[in-house]
């Protein structure tokens, strides 16, 4: 049965409506698809997302990266250099990522049929039947090692992934979607085959697409890519992580600076806190040089370039961070600030002028997150796969506007207490 | 924010804007250049001011000059507070920051169509009334030294990169970084900064450019009120500083506590501004892309695949920079390859392309891959404002653009074997390599449980 569903986003500007229609429907086997018009350009935007990251690594880390990353590296009847050679030949682009929740394959091509068929005819087979040939494993193993060696010479990277490991302990988010040495020496081809198996099916599959093709076009072209896919079963859910008691961190990295790291759990996609606490922290430390950290630590004082805060909302509760960086004899005094900082927010809450002011940059700054088909692509993409309403893009403004002071002082008091905070700092000599 | 971008090092066959609605271009009175490109997609609009100058303008001992000035345009004017330029875009929904380039200095607005006003004439400010404090450039330059610290200092990459290109150059300003050399920063004045300010900053040494849901007819109009009024200033001709040739092959290594070993490789190329014949300038764009642009180039496919001495390789070059550069290759080995062997393998790709003419197919591909990112390109305004920016700031026509691709179809293997041969050699060529030493320090973690950093309440 398809469940259809199509929503209206206006953007109203100056007298102008200029509507762009989010339809959403499912595939035969069920995977869920979200799909935009946009027939001004003559190009295709295509992202299929696994509910396959790197939290369903189990006792292999690094294996869903290594997995996703190996669909460019041959598939079907094209061995790696093929497969390079016959997408670059008709301009098209493919990429990948894996992240903690999902495995992504993205793809851009122009909306002509005659290159848009071959491109899609790839993708199925990159999704469906990736070679894993022994050759490409171990190359895409040297290259996540490579990749490993850079993020241990870099402080931002390895106090990332201090406040990660602290954070969740023994939660499946917890590791670097990259893995380890250790743990990368232990997969092999049967290893990768087995979780394909598990995880790359129609059930945990969503697909996102946004260009020059017509609804009925859009329809055939999403059965197609997902067609090699077995109609298989979902994954299961993850486990809430716990928060941890507050403590502090220190490693000694040879560095002029030491970066400084402020963490606790954050928010899941569907979270009832989500727009308090968005709207919050970006009145706190979002909204770079006008938030109250780039404003107290960067305007007032110059102790660091970067400082900002993020929630990044998962399936579950993902990380919130604060973070900075600044020169070894200044760590001690920039930490304590950033600290201060937080506490009285969480106490106080944001003026009414600070939340007068975000709410104009967000609510104001709507359309610009709609202006190309990139942006829209990454848009119906997270709802996709994390099942948000059809409206989600219709109402966010609305519910940004009417989000109040007390809200926020309470979702920060409530959801944010001090007790929890966990702090990593790396650096502080040669 | 007041972010750096050296991109000059990281373009290569940059797709031309063709298609959509045409660009027109307009010149003010005073010598200011506007040039606009509707694109009704969205109701936004994208404003971006560019000065033709850079870190490649600069003089030793003041390196860094125009990043830190970069910095200080948010600092305040006589009508705007310090900080309050980005207040005042937030709260209209936009989004602001600015780059710095070896070739130009950027500023741009993101925003609503309805908004377009209130950033030109924000942007026309701060072009004649900035106001420079002592107590805002002593904290801003604070951050730019953090900001290098982050970037070059403690970044082995970065580092290995401001080496490189400090070796390649003798002479030609290229050699310094964007940011500028640590001591420069240390010892800037206010008084270096008002001297640039009122050195580059004028309409006669600037460029608008406007992207999106506007009628460009209108976009004068506002740009006129403006920017209109403001007096250029007559300045004297920037002092070229040529390179001299270089007489044989330079090496460098940088031995500092880093995991990955990289190597570089540079060879000197001529820019378009100083090509002997444009043809050639097209057919080493041709060559770059065939040797090291994407997972199908030679690079890719021979010296990572093939022979497994690379975990990546690709080469860049740009044509349409202000003075002549380099075409560039960037390797990381494999963990069982030296960088003797690979260093090898990248020759040998270099000598390949001296010795057979390239394929049709191989040039089949060039075109194809043209032809979409110049499609791809339009999907962002953005961009699209860049790519007319930075083609007009270095000194060529952003109808340059739309041309290439005519070029690029043109070109044979017998030009891309003449131009390997002539460019790619060891007389102009310069290697460095990033030779990581083992961190002295321990990495013991040290866990203090009881609580965390006891923070002081703000002031």
């Amino acid at each position: 049965m398809k469940h259809i569903l199509a929503c209206l986003v206006m953007l109203l500007m100056a007298g102008q409506v200029a509507a762009m229609e989010v339809q959403s429907w499912q595939t035969k086997g069920g995977a869920r698809v979200m799909y935009v018009h946009a027939p001004q350009l003559p190009m295709v935007n295509l992202r299929v997302m696994l509910d396959a990251g790197s939290a369903r690594d189990g006792d292999l880390p690094g294996q869903a990266r290594l997995l996703n990353e190996l669909l460019l590296e041959g598939a079907g009847k094209w061995n790696a250099d093929e497969l390079a050679s016959e997408l670059e030949s008709r301009g098209i682009e493919v990429s990948t990522h894996t992240g903690r929740d999902m495995a992504q394959i993205t793809l851009r091509s122009l909306s002509d049929k005659n290159i848009l068929t071959p491109a899609l005819d790839m993708l199925a087979a990159m999704l469906a039947s990736p070679r894993l040939e022994e050759e490409a494993i171990a190359r895409v193993k040297e290259r996540t090692l490579a990749a490993l060696r850079q993020a241990s010479q870099s402080a931002e990277d390895v106090a990332d992934r201090e406040m990660m490991k602290a954070l969740y302990g023994d939660h499946p988010y917890a590791h670097d979607p990259l893995g380890t040495e250790k743990s990368l020496e232990k997969i092999n081809r049967e290893t990768l085959q087995v979780f394909h198996q598990r995880f790359y099916n129609q059930a945990n599959a969503v697909v996102a697409l946004v260009g020059d093709v017509d609804r009925t076009q859009a329809e055939i072209l999403a059965e197609h890519v997902l067609a090699g896919l077995p109609v298989g079963e979902k994954a299961p859910p993850f486990p809430e992580p716990n928060p941890k008691k507050a403590r502090a961190l220190h490693k000694d990295f040879p560095a002029s600076q030491t970066h400084l790291y402020l963490g606790m759990l954050g928010i899941h996609r569907k979270d009832p806190d989500y727009f308090p606490l968005i709207v919050g922290n970006h009145i706190l430390g979002g909204s770079g040089l006008t938030s109250i950290m780039g404003e107290e630590v960067r305007n007032k004082r110059g102790l660091s370039y970067g400082i900002s805060s993020y929630f990044s909302p998962l399936r579950v509760k993902g990380p919130w961070m604060l973070s900075a960086q600044t020169k070894n004899s200044q760590a001690r005094t920039t930490l304590e600030l950033m600290t201060a900082l937080l506490r009285d927010f969480i106490d106080e809450g944001p003026t009414q002028k600070q939340l007068q002011a975000a709410k104009k940059h967000l609510a104001g700054g709507f359309p610009l997150r709609l202006s190309s088909n990139k942006k829209i692509l990454q848009q119906i993409s997270v709802m996709a796969f994390y099942d948000l309403p059809p409206d989600w893009l219709d109402t966010w403004s609305s519910r940004v506007e009417q989000v109040t002071r007390a809200q926020i002082r309470r979702a920060f008091r409530r959801r944010m207490p001090m007790k929890h905070l966990l702090q990593v700092s790396v650096g502080g000599g040669k | 924010m007041r972010s750096l971008w050296i991109l000059l090092f990281c373009l290569f066959s940059l797709p031309a804007l063709s298609g959509g609605e045409k660009v027109q271009e307009f010149m003010l009175d005073n010598g200011m250049k506007i040039i606009v490109k509707p694109d009704h997609r969205a109701p936004v609009v994208v404003s971006q001011v560019w000065y033709k100058v850079g870190s490649s303008y600069e003089l030793p001992g003041t390196t860094g000059v125009s990043h830190v000035l970069e910095h200080m345009m948010f600092k305040g004017t006589k009508n705007v507070p310090p900080d309050e330029f980005s207040r005042i875009v937030a709260a209209l929904g936009g989004s602001e920051n600015a780059f710095t380039g070896v070739d130009y200095t950027a500023y741009f607005e993101t925003l609503s169509k309805k908004h377009l006003e209130r950033a030109l004439e924000l942007e026309a400010d701060r072009m004649q009334n900035l106001l420079l404090d002592e107590k805002e450039f002593q904290r801003e330059v604070a951050v730019v030294r953090e900001e290098r610290r982050l970037r070059t200092d403690d970044d082995p990459n970065g580092l290995l990169w401001e080496q490189f290109n400090a070796v390649a150059w003798r002479v030609s300003p290229y050699r310094n970084p964007v940011i500028g050399w640590m001591h420069d920063l240390e010892v800037m004045t206010l008084a270096d900064l008002q001297q640039w300010y009122d050195q580059w900053y004028s309409p006669d040494n600037a460029l608008l450019v406007v992207v999106g849901d506007v009628v460009p007819g209108e976009v004068l109009a506002l740009a006129k009120k403006h920017f209109g009024p403001i007096p250029p200033r007559p300045r004297k001709a920037w002092r070229q500083r040529p390179e001299p040739p270089q007489k044989g092959p330079l090496r460098m290594t940088l031995r500092v506590p880093a995991e990955q070993p990289v190597l570089l490789m540079g060879y000197k190329v001529p820019a378009m501004v100083d090509a002997q014949d444009p043809a050639e300038i097209y057919a080493l764009m041709v060559l770059n892309s065939i040797l090291g642009d994407g997972d199908s180039s030679r690079l890719s496919a021979s010296v990572v695949r093939e022979q497994g001495l690379a975990v990546s390789a690709s080469s860049s070059y740009d044509p349409f920079s202000r003075l002549s550069g380099l075409l560039e290759i960037e390797a990381i080995p494999a963990q069982e390859a030296g960088l003797d062997d690979l260093q090898a393998g990248l020759l040998a790709q270099i000598e390949k392309l001296k010795q057979e003419p390239v394929s049709a197919r191989e040039l089949q591909r060039v075109i194809n891959r043209t032809l979409a990112a110049r499609v791809f390109a339009r999907d962002s305004m953005f961009y699209q404002a860049m790519l007319i920016g930075m083609r007009e700031t270095n000194g060529y026509d952003w109808r340059s653009l739309e041309e290439e691709l005519k070029h690029i179809r043109a070109v044979t293997p017998e030009q891309v074997q003449s131009v390997a041969r002539k460019y790619l050699v060891e007389q102009g060529l310069t290697t460095a390599r990033l030779e990581p030493v083992s961190k002295a320090s321990t990495e013991s973690v040290t866990d203090k449980p009881e609580k965390a950093a006891k923070g002081e309440k703000k002031s």
